[in-house]
């Protein structure tokens, strides 16, 4: 725990090695699957910090939307860099979400889920009626340079890979390293003794308003690559409240004990729509809100709730068998 | 003399209810103060006044000179005034010693320290050290909601001396253990806090704990304080004893006499 | 402003109002009662309008009669399709769904729930299928009137006389009978009343049966107007969530004073700012959990220390 160099960080690194690789192999169709999987993973990893704090917001699709928009916004105005575009995406969102910020952080429980839902709907209204934005229907978005670098068509997709991957990875191990930290720890604290926290010296709506600045962050970096990913942003596939439910419906698929796991689930969730909505476009959805189901069931905190379930009856058990001072 | 906590016309109602009343107290360095009274007779809320939760109706608070009221919990306690609570107030799902480990990376940090990771080895040594003080040590892998009554209440005031107060303020630390373990309990608490060099207060409803451990008696009653005296005093006094601790009681220093 | 315009926007408003408040008190009843944010309710206002439209497809669009005849069966169906559903759907959740979760946090039943909604919606299309439903039978019989150079459909004001008709059962049930007084102490305190010897789990079941029936109402009644096609329950679900968060979650009077809040604002958008319509609802509602977090009309609750 000590070291910033664990299991996670390494697990993370060989799974972007692995992706270098794997970017030769893929058929263009896995690597767009590939590439919401990692736009997809940046938005949970956020709503992971929140839920570790006890907080599930019901409109992230506000950051993302916010990103993605960000990246048509900048290339009407003539910046067309990935890198550019991707600060631009970030920072947009880590603003709007500081400044959000000010007023859900005193918010919790339901409250703070509807509250970032309702602000998810006023962008999407706005968004719906402005024309120099497409409207509903959107608008395109064009192929960028990668920093000045422009590929060829045909390596145009697999270099747009390489720079997610690189991206999501960032993300992935700040987020990991940020969550060992003592302010990353504050997650834990606040979400189970608001109390304690402050009497410990430290402000609870502080710690919250970080967190959701972060989320926020991630949210819009993973709107910056769909956005690049699509080709095209509109307000229903980016704002609208489904799309912020399927980032909690990814949140809870894999669980929210480690940051890798987030980008597992992301792509298993990818694949179950790819493949409910071309064998079962019936009932992709029936078979998506049934496995949400399961889980919420069968895993309520994921897998990991069963490793340190099993961790604390041992050491009570170690505690018990030496002699204990302190009574019963 | 120094004063540590001076409190004076302190009022708190809720709606109709007092809470508080023209109190007016100090307290000195060094010294233990029990503080007893009924149950609703306003001992809790005087500590939640005096540590910032809860704002007061009227009066001063000043602690080491400088008034308090106003400040968070959190300014209360870096300034070196902490508390622990009657139900304690931990991280229930984690590790006594991931608890005590957040309590020291929050009592530590320092500008960017807060995105240092939070286990090191040097704070994991102190932490240990701390829970041996406590003699909890041998729960230390047990998550706080596993734990029995009494690990707990250790555990909630270790937590709160994290930061070595001045003056601890205890909010009943034996309520819902047995009698026979309270005073085993209150040992280790109290020398604890000896080695710590912190001023005591707390709040009690067991009288031989009381006249055991504490120097000087504040007797609550309807949000007053209806006595201020050394404890032999207190117990003795006609008032106390028909408001709070009943006329049955007999005091340990009188026993002897009685019997002679 | 002119007074035309002002009397359009007022009816319009008012008509919306009511279609929200019907779409919006069976969410506010389950929250109130069960202390639930219930998606799956979107669905049952799909499933209402579903139904309601086959149905009337099948025996009345093409059906020869008097008009008072074929309203009068109109209305039946609608009613009678509604409490069916409420039964079944109302068990099928509340038994096989949420009573596995209610010891669960408040935000994971909403996921839960959400997930039930994903699947009931699917249920549907199987059912149905892709193509869209009419019921305009009805609204055809029922006529229309002018007001000031408008046309509207008579229909739809009957759909005000329903709002207020439920509002008045509905508060009648609840303050005025047996059931009302049982219902109002599991509201305030449900530990204690189980501790009364109150059946819980009855009370729950019954609570969400209603709620279930008042979703598919809204739909019933919604049919005729609209065209009955996929994706009617998602956005009838968010505009719920708005109204009821609006007035007040659990709170009756809450969701009428929100649904005619809601309904007149939208009307005065459409009619004078129209870029605003779907920006001002929900503008309203965080302007509303910014100022008054609990809603308008905050139920009170038991004091837990
Ligand atoms: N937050 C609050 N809101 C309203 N009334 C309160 C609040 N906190 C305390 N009270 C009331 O103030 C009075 C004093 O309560 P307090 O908790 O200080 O008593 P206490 O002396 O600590 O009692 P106990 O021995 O039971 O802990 C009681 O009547 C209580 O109901
Ligand atoms: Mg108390």
């Amino acid at each position: 725990m000590t070291r910033l160099f664990d299991k996670t960080f390494w697990g993370l690194t060989i799974g972007l090695v692995a992706l270098f690789a794997l970017n030769f192999l893929l058929e263009e169709w896995m690597r767009s699957i590939g590439l919401q999987s990692l736009s997809r993973g940046c938005v949970a990893i956020g709503l992971l910090v929140l839920w570790r704090t006890g907080l599930v917001s019901f409109g992230h699709a506000l950051f993302f939307g916010f990103g993605a928009y960000t990246v048509a916004m900048l290339q009407i105005i003539g910046v067309n860099d990935i890198i550019l575009l991707l600060i631009g995406g970030c920072a947009t969102a880590g603003l709007l979400a500081l400044v959000l910020g000010f007023l859900l952080r005193q918010y919790r429980a339901i409250f703070f889920a509807l509250l970032n839902m309702a602000f998810s709907m006023i962008l999407y209204g706005v968004l719906a009626k402005v024309e120099a934005l497409g409207s509903t229907d959107g608008i395109g978005i064009n192929q960028v340079s990668f920093f000045g670098f422009v590929p060829s068509d045909d390596s145009y997709r697999p270099t747009l890979f390489i720079f997610a991957v690189i991206f999501a990875y960032i993300a992935a191990v700040g987020s990991h390293w940020y969550l060992k930290s003592t302010l990353g720890l504050m997650t834990m604290a606040v979400r189970e003794n608001e109390i304690r926290v402050e009497y410990l010296g430290y402000s609870a709506e502080k710690a919250i308003h970080i967190k959701y600045v972060l989320s926020g962050v991630l949210a819009g970096m993973g709107g910056v690559i769909m956005a690049l990913t699509i080709g095209h942003v509109d307000p229903d596939s980016m704002v609208y409240w489904t799309v912020s439910g399927d980032f909690v419906f990814i949140t809870i698929l894999a669980g929210t004990g480690n940051v890798g796991a987030t980008f597992i689930g992301a792509l298993v969730y990818e694949l179950l729509r790819t493949y409910a909505f071309e064998f079962a476009p019936e009932i992709w959805q029936l078979i998506l809100g049934g496995s949400l189901l399961l889980i919420i069931m069968f895993l309520p905190d994921g897998l990991w709730s069963i490793r340190s379930e099993w961790r604390n009856r041992r050491a009570l058990a170690a505690a018990k068998s030496g002699d204990a001072p302190a009574g019963e | 003399m120094a004063h540590v906590l001076e409190v004076y016309d302190l009022e708190k109602n809720f709606g109709g209810v007092v809470a508080a009343h023209n109190i007016n107290v100090t307290v000195d360095e060094g010294e233990t103060i029990g503080i007893i009274g009924a149950n609703g007779a306003g001992k809790t809320t005087f500590v939640n006044m005096v540590t910032g939760y809860l704002p007061p109706s009227g009066g001063r608070i000043e602690f080491l000179g400088k008034s308090v009221v106003g400040l968070h919990p959190r300014d209360v306690t870096k300034r070196g005034l902490c508390r622990s609570f009657q139900v304690p107030q931990v991280f229930l799902s984690e590790s006594i010693f991931d608890n005590m480990l957040v309590a020291y990376g929050i009592a530590e940090r320092s500008g960017l320290g807060l995105f240092t990771p939070i286990h090191t080895d040097e704070r994991a040594a102190r932490v240990d050290a701390h829970l041996k003080r406590y003699q909890i040590e041998d729960y230390r892998d047990v998550a706080a909601s596993a734990l029995p009554q009494g690990v707990r209440k250790l555990l909630d005031i270790a937590m709160a001396t994290v930061r070595n107060p001045k003056l601890i303020m205890l909010d009943e630390p034996t309520s819902g253990i047995s009698v026979e373990e309270k005073f085993g309990l209150m040992d280790i608490i109290m020398e604890a806090l000896r080695q710590e060099d912190t001023t005591v207060m707390f709040i009690e409803h067991d009288m031989e704990i009381v006249e055991r451990f504490v120097d000087r008696v504040w007797a609550f009653y309807q949000g007053e304080i209806i006595c201020d005296a050394p404890t032999a005093e207190a117990m003795v006094d006609e008032k106390v004893r028909e408001f709070v601790i009943g006329q049955e009681y007999h005091p340990a220093h009188l026993e002897g006499g009685a019997h002679a | 402003m002119d007074f035309e315009l002002l009397l359009v926007i007022l009816v319009d408003g008012l008509v919306y109002s009511s279609y929200l408040f019907l779409v919006a008190v069976g969410l506010t009843v389950i929250f109130g009662v069960q202390k639930v944010l219930n998606v799956t309710h979107g669905a049952f206002y799909s499933f209402g309008a579903y139904l309601t439209a086959y149905l009337i497809g099948l025996w009345i669009n093409d059906a020869e009669g008097g008009a008072f005849e074929l309203l009068a069966f109109s209305l039946a169906v609608i009613l009678i399709g509604s409490v069916f559903l409420g039964i079944v759907l109302g068990v099928l959740i509340e038994r096989g769904l949420l009573k596995f979760l209610y010891t669960r946090d408040e935000h994971i039943v909403v996921l839960a729930t959400f997930a039930g909604f994903l699947v009931l919606e699917d249920v549907i299309l199987l059912i149905w299928g892709t193509d869209p439903y009419l019921a305009f039978r009805p609204l055809e019989l029922m006529g229309s009137s002018e007001i000031t150079g408008l046309i509207f459909d008579n229909y739809t004001f009957t759909m005000i006389g329903l709002s207020f008709l439920v509002a008045f059962v509905l508060w009648y049930g609840l303050n005025r009978t047996q059931f009302g007084k049982v219902l109002l102490a599991v509201i305030f305190d449900r530990e204690v009343s189980m501790a009364m010897g109150i059946n819980v789990t009855k009370i729950f079941l019954i609570t969400f049966m209603i709620g279930t029936f008042l979703g598919a109402l809204g739909g019933a009644y919604h049919a005729p107007i609209i065209s009955v096609q996929p994706g009617i329950g998602v956005e009838v679900i968010v505009l719920a969530f708005a109204v009821v968060v609006i007035g007040g979650m659990g709170s009756i009077p809450g969701a009428l004073i929100g649904a005619i809040v809601v309904g007149l604002s939208r009307a005065a958008a459409v009619h004078l700012y129209p870029e605003l319509e779907l920006f001002v609802i929900y503008a309203i509602m965080a302007l509303v959990l910014i100022f008054r977090p609990e809603g308008l009309f905050a139920p009170i609750q038991a004091r837990k220390i």
